[in-house]
């Protein structure tokens, strides 16, 4: 008993560790920054005026609905280009080449993000590969404007995001057995419905796990937005940038991050609740 | 006569392997058709081929009269109860049944009365609402037949639904299905690579053996005269010899020992004896049996199933004869001689 009791806190010390001096320090640093106001005479006192400052400039509240949108849009842009191929590596496929084909799609992961993001910089600037293309065969005479739009930042939002969306979703299909397909389609449903009631059901938990993976991870990044996006395209992790390293302004970062925070996890609350899905559920 | 299924030569080649070769028969209205055989004789594709989840290499399967070349799982009269049921976790007891009336686009009254009398029929009234992960192993084999039965299905698939089961559940259901069968008197297509399930339950029997159909019959004649080597074999208890020669009406097993059997325009190459058909210590004046001198070499006690495994003096062969557990044979020893008799006509001979 002695034993064990010292190595369970053997192996949780590095655990607590971690997320005390990684997670709840800095965040607790954080919440305290972010009530904390400077007045003119140069005095730190308690105040909820950098939270007022997000309520003050209309382009804050714009980025924040706008940054909320388009991290919905991505997610939900992520299961619908994701779900076939899932289906795809799952059951259509042998095993044999679907454990070959997973690898493929993880190989773009070990390149990082900020070089996967050039890479769509090189694809869809005005000379860039699918200009050049639909130039020389004729499609279009004048270059297409891809790149820094919201259109370009979505895509880079999409592809750095995807295959968080893949992966739980795989795993809720190879857990479902294929019997379920046939007794479904033997009792006479279509295919439709049996995507609808059988296979997207079945699934849910995956979906839902992958889906606030990469909802969180949308609406917090950084790179693809700022280098894809345009002058529009406004994230609200640039305001957020922009507050402790443009103006040096950390008390309203904070607030701000803060701000970001609870909208995501709000977001995530109202999606598990309509979905019917538990927190603990999912995350397993 | 009136077919509900007819088969004819139908044929499944995997690649180079022909998993269903050439087969043909013909299903009875209202009947309990069983196919027995081992794993890999290609019973599953054959039921695959009639659900409509494989398509036929060659030959053609009709039900009521009409092919179904070409016709998808979902437009065919059968329905069919999967290995592992197949039941939909998301959803309750109810809701699994009335999905393929759904599917019909039906009036919610109907399907809410068809799906409340079927339950009723299988014994989960009260069961409505749960899920079936909180079913029972036997609840959820009602539920699977149920799901399946209220759509009135011309015929009804069954591919080894007991397999999962526990013993004692299993003897249990053998006898539920049978009696569910005639009382709603669909047909029932069985599949199965347990004897006693096809036995207890079916009006006939097709046993298959690597792609085709070896004997086709009611289950007693199955038992009493198999008409191949394989289904001798496959089917029952029994205890196979090599026949080494067959002069003047006498075989010779391998093992040198010698027997009397008249009448047969075949040479034969395997003898099959059942347990039962032994006659132990026969009375003297008893005729037209064959007496064969045993040892006991031990004794197989399985309560009603009891038997003796006993060496064949002259041909060194064992052989297990079944023991009756009455007083009769009570004082019955390892190593105790013995006299057995058999009955020329249970010597059953096979030219293969």
């Amino acid at each position: 008993m002695k034993k064990s009791n010292s190595t369970f806190y053997l192996l949780i010390t590095p655990v607590l560790l971690w997320l005390l001096a990684l997670i709840v320090i800095p965040h607790l640093d954080m919440l305290f920054r972010s009530f904390r106001f400077e007045t003119d005479d140069g005095l730190w006192v308690f105040s909820l005026n950098n939270y007022l400052a997000f309520f003050e400039d209309s382009i804050y509240w714009f980025t924040f609905v706008q940054t909320a949108l388009y991290s919905i849009g991505v997610t939900i842009l992520a299961f619908v280009v994701t779900f076939p191929v899932a289906f795809f590596l799952t059951k259509v496929v042998g095993k044999r080449y679907s454990s070959f084909m997973t690898l493929l799609l993880l190989i773009p992961i070990w390149i990082g993000e900020l070089v996967t993001v050039y890479g769509w910089m090189i694809l869809l600037r005005d000379n860039g590969v699918i200009n050049s293309f639909l130039l020389k065969i004729g499609v279009i005479d004048t270059p297409v404007e891809m790149l820094f739009t919201n259109f370009s930042m979505t895509i880079g939002l999409l592809y750095i995001s995807m295959l968080f969306m893949i992966v739980p979703m795989m795993s809720a299909l190879e857990s479902m057995d294929d019997s379920l397909i046939e007794a479904a389609s033997d009792l006479g449903a279509s295919k439709w419905t049996i995507f609808r009631q059988i296979v997207i059901p079945y699934t849910t938990p995956g979906i839902v796990s992958g889906g606030i993976i990469v909802f969180m991870l949308v609406i917090g990044d950084y790179v693809a937005p700022n280098i894809l996006g345009g002058k529009s395209s406004l994230w609200f992790t640039e305001q957020i940038y922009n507050k402790f390293l443009a103006t040096f302004n950390w008390s309203e970062g904070a607030a701000f991050g803060f701000l970001l925070l609870l909208l995501s996890s709000s977001i995530v609350w109202v999606a598990l609740k309509l979905s019917g899905q538990k927190l603990d559920k999912v995350g397993s | 006569m009136n077919y509900v299924l007819e088969i004819k030569n139908l044929t499944k080649k995997f690649g180079n392997f022909t998993a269903v070769d050439s087969v043909s028969f013909n299903v009875e209205d209202g009947g309990f058709f069983s196919i027995l055989g081992g794993s890999g004789c290609g019973k599953t594709t054959l039921l695959r081929m009639i659900s409509g989840f494989e398509e036929e290499t060659a030959g053609d399967l009709l039900i009521r009269g009409e092919s179904m070349k070409g016709i998808p799982p979902e437009r065919r009269p059968v329905n069919i109860v999967f290995q592992n049921l197949a039941l939909f976790p998301m959803m309750n007891v109810e809701k699994n049944v009335a999905f393929g009336l759904q599917r019909q686009r039906l009036p919610k009254s109907e399907v809410q009365s068809r799906v409340n009398e079927m339950l009723e029929r299988v014994g989960l009234v009260g069961f409505e609402k749960k899920k079936v992960t909180e079913l029972s192993g036997g609840q959820r084999q009602r539920v699977a037949i149920a799901r399946s039965l209220v759509l009135k299905p011309e015929i009804l698939l069954l591919d080894e639904p007991l397999g999962a089961l526990d013993r004692k559940l299993r003897e249990h259901m053998k006898v539920e299905l049978k009696v569910l069968q005639k009382e709603i008197g669909t047909t029932f297509i069985y599949i199965t690579h347990d004897q006693s399930e096809a036995l207890v339950m079916s009006d006939t029997v097709a046993v298959m053996n690597e792609g085709r159909f070896e004997q086709i019959d009611t289950p007693k004649c199955l038992y009493k005269n198999p008409e191949t080597s394989f289904v001798a074999g496959f089917v029952g208890e029994s205890n196979e010899f090599d026949i080494s020669s067959y002069v003047n009406g006498k075989l010779t097993t391998s093992k040198g020992c010698i027997l009397a059997k008249q009448k047969l325009d075949f040479q034969p190459k395997k003898l099959f004896i059942r347990p039962e058909a032994f006659i132990l210590n026969p009375a003297a004046d008893l005729s037209g049996i064959e007496r064969i001198e045993m040892q006991v070499k031990s004794i197989l006690f399985d309560g009603s199933n009891t038997k003796i495994a006993a060496i064949i003096k002259s041909g060194h062969q064992e052989v297990l004869i079944s023991l009756p557990q009455n007083a009769q044979f009570e004082d019955l020893r390892e190593g105790d001689d013995i006299q057995v008799g058999v009955h020329q006509d249970d010597l059953k001979c096979y030219k293969d």
